[in-house]
């Protein structure tokens, strides 16, 4: 019998991460990059005011499938989230593909979810299953420290390129390195690289935090490289929102919830579903702690995130703190978004040129 | 002394909007303030002004039904003091509500700030009872939490009665359409859709003056309804979209074809409700989307070519 090929959708620079839980299943298939045409799929045979990470999950099915994939992967939780897959899977055997759904729901605890690759992976042994969610745990977490302090300082560059590079280069590494010894020290490794690269950062550079929806902020192809684009405009750029951060917040539960709604007091007083409350308590406390302005992304209709804007909008009028929204649907275009942000970098210069003239 | 205290919580006005969960609940409401012996303030039903004002007032992306929610609040907050926004997060464990009411309390404190909100919660997975939490508000209201109990259990009977005759009216009628010889629609839409003034009345209005038997989605024994949705779609966990799943897959047999009515852009509608349009094969059916800016006379013929669909359809079976 010929090996399963097994794929799953793009998120960001994860996917050395989701591989190696994949190849528990079979040969791992990683879906081609996210381009205009895995969209364009995905626009094509979705509901039409579906939210715009079901579009690009199913442009990358399609694309997935058309490579040759026969099981394919999908997760599931906080709002629309959770019912993504049925839809999904409903759509593509409409299509005619044939392949199969591989759902991981988040309902199930750890131990449910490694019986649930038992039972889909029979061949596996337990302490095998155990050690590839170690490793896979592992390099999120590696992934998301090195991204971070990328995204920390790449603005800073003095010989632009270099930064990229060596992330690119330990992305690559990354996949390949299978022992939690090894994930660990090419983390060290690229982050010694890192700081060796020479950078003039002035102290009082300014700082944005980036919140919303977490498709958004995490796929920089879905929000058109804002990150990038912020940091050539000299900007230190702060997301808390990445997939070791998802886990974390999974693993405390009710607790996180409770911390969240402190830290979003007095704009929120119960938990508003999904990431809502958490995108309220981020931009009220970096709001607290000086950050010059906030970035709210999310997908045209996000409900979780449209009832965190009401409190938003007060947040910035009690604080007059600079918060700019985005929001993506097949209609917006990257010069819009571009203009926009210039706009908002320019104020923020500006802004900080007034205070500091006094 | 205490008959001060009662006096004075008398003179309390409570606003209840007509809208969202009103069109579940209101009964239930109504009568519960009724006995506790508060004034209630009822918002009228959804008009021009109410929409424009929800709509001037909201998050752009809102949906239409949270937009008319906003601005019944909007009508209310002079002529109340407080008004009531209850808070659900879950009715049935293993089963979760649409996030907006989740979110409704805060979106509506952060519309209005400085708003008096008299709130409620219900989420099976805490434990939150409707009873308890209702009870606890009428003790805190009333002062007396036997008076409390009394009214919650007279409201809770006052509502199930209606809501029983609303499903009698329903099955005679599907009873009688089956012998007869009109063409019979179902609307799948939420109650809050369905039985307002401005969306879904007037729709089932001009569809019963073209000579059709309408049925709706919300009449239908919930329980039942939400057992039965697991034939077309196993891990659905919305509440109140496996009702409206339940109930296509209930008449599916039985009608000559279905309007889906969601309000623009309602999120779960969005999955739930394409989905279930696709699992009903062969049935004429379209989807209806609701906004701000509805021109009356587009739906209209919208609604009388489907009208026409369907007798065309009708006529040519019984040739």
């Amino acid at each position: 019998m010929p090996e399963k090929k097994v794929s799953f959708p793009h998120m960001g620079d994860y996917y050395s991460a989701f591989k190696c839980l994949v190849e528990l299943i079979g040969r791992p298939l990683v879906p081609p990059p996210i381009t205009k045409k895995t969209i364009e799929l995905g626009f094509k045979y979705s509901p039409e005011t579906v939210c715009i990470p079901f579009k690009y999950n199913l442009g990358n099915y399609i694309e997935a499938l058309e490579a040759g994939a026969d099981v394919i992967c999908q997760a599931g939780g906080g709002c629309r989230f959770g019912y993504y897959a049925e839809v999904q899977e409903q759509i593509l055997r409409r299509l005619g593909y044939e392949f199969e759904f591989f759902k991981l729901n988040n309902k199930n605890s750890v131990i449910g979810f490694i019986k649930d690759f038992k039972r889909i992976a029979p061949h596996n042994t337990y302490p095998g299953i155990i050690h590839r969610l170690a490793l896979c745990l592992a390099r999120i977490h590696c992934i998301d420290a090195v991204s971070d302090c990328v995204r920390k300082n790449i603005g800073f560059e003095i010989h632009p390129g270099q930064m990229e590079k060596t992330y690119r280069k330990f992305l690559e590494d990354l996949v390949w390195t299978y022992s939690l010894g090894a994930v660990f020290s090419l983390k060290n490794e690229c982050l010694c690289q890192i700081r060796q690269i020479d950078i003039d950062k002035p102290a009082d550079c300014l700082r944005v935090g980036v919140v919303g929806e977490l498709y958004m902020l995490m796929e920089p192809f879905a929000n058109f490289y804002l990150e990038k684009k912020l940091a050539q405009r000299k900007i230190e750029v702060h997301r808390f929102v990445t997939v070791s951060g998802i886990l974390t917040e999974y693993f405390s539960g009710d607790r996180s919830v409770k911390k969240h709604l402190a830290a979003a007091h007095p704009y929120l007083t119960h938990h508003i579903g999904a990431h809502g409350t958490e995108t309220v308590a981020r931009a009220n406390s970096l709001i607290k702690k000086g950050f010059d302005g906030i970035i709210h992304l999310k997908p045209f209709g996000c409900m979780p995130e449209v009832s965190a804007m009401a409190a938003l909008n007060n947040l910035a009028r009690d604080r007059r703190a600079p918060i700019l929204y985005f929001s993506f649907d097949s209609q917006t275009s990257e010069a819009g978004l571009e203009t926009r942000v210039e706009a908002f970098c320019d104020m923020l210069y500006m802004k900080q040129k007034k205070k500091k003239n006094g | 002394m205490e008959n001060a205290a009662v006096a004075k919580k008398n003179k309390l006005r409570v606003g209840i909007p007509r809208a969202l969960l009103y069109h579940k609940y209101g009964k239930l409401w109504e009568v519960f303030f009724r006995e506790l012996g508060v004034n209630v303030v009822l918002s009228p039903e959804t008009n021009k002004e109410i929409i424009a004002r929800g709509a001037r007032l909201s998050i752009d992306e809102s949906c239409l039904s949270v937009k008319i929610f906003v601005g019944h609040i909007d009508w209310l907050k002079d002529k109340a003091d407080a008004v009531l926004v209850p808070h659900i997060t879950c009715l049935h464990s293993g089963e979760e509500m649409c996030v907006k009411f989740m979110a409704l309390v805060d979106t509506v404190r952060n519309v209005f700030p400085g708003i008096k909100v008299i709130e409620y919660s219900v989420n099976a997975k805490k434990l939150e009872t409707e009873a308890g939490s209702m009870i606890r508000l009428g003790a805190r209201l009333a002062g007396n939490p036997f008076r409390a109990i009394a009214a919650y259990m007279k409201a809770k009977g006052a509502w199930e009665k209606s809501a029983r005759e609303k499903k009698e009216a329903q099955a005679e009628k599907f009873a009688a359409a089956r012998r007869g010889e009109k063409p019979l629609i179902l609307i799948v839409a939420h109650s809050y859709t369905l039985e307002d003034n401005f969306l879904g009345r007037p729709i089932i209005d001009y569809l019963e003056k073209s000579g059709v038997c309408v049925l709706c989605s919300d009449r239908l024994d919930a329980a039942r309804a939400r057992e039965i949705s697991k034939n077309i779609s196993q891990t659905l966990y919305w509440t109140y979209h496996k009702e409206l799943l339940g109930a296509a897959e209930y008449y599916k047999d039985s009608v000559d074809g279905m309007i889906f009515l969601t309000t623009f852009p309602c999120g779960p509608d969005a999955l739930a409700v394409n989905l279930c349009q696709s699992k009903m094969k062969g049935i004429p059916s379209i989807i209806v989307s609701l906004d701000e800016l509805e021109s009356r006379v587009g739906l209209q013929t919208r609604l009388e070519s489907f009208v026409d669909v369907i007798n065309f359809k009708k006529c040519r079976k019984k040739k």
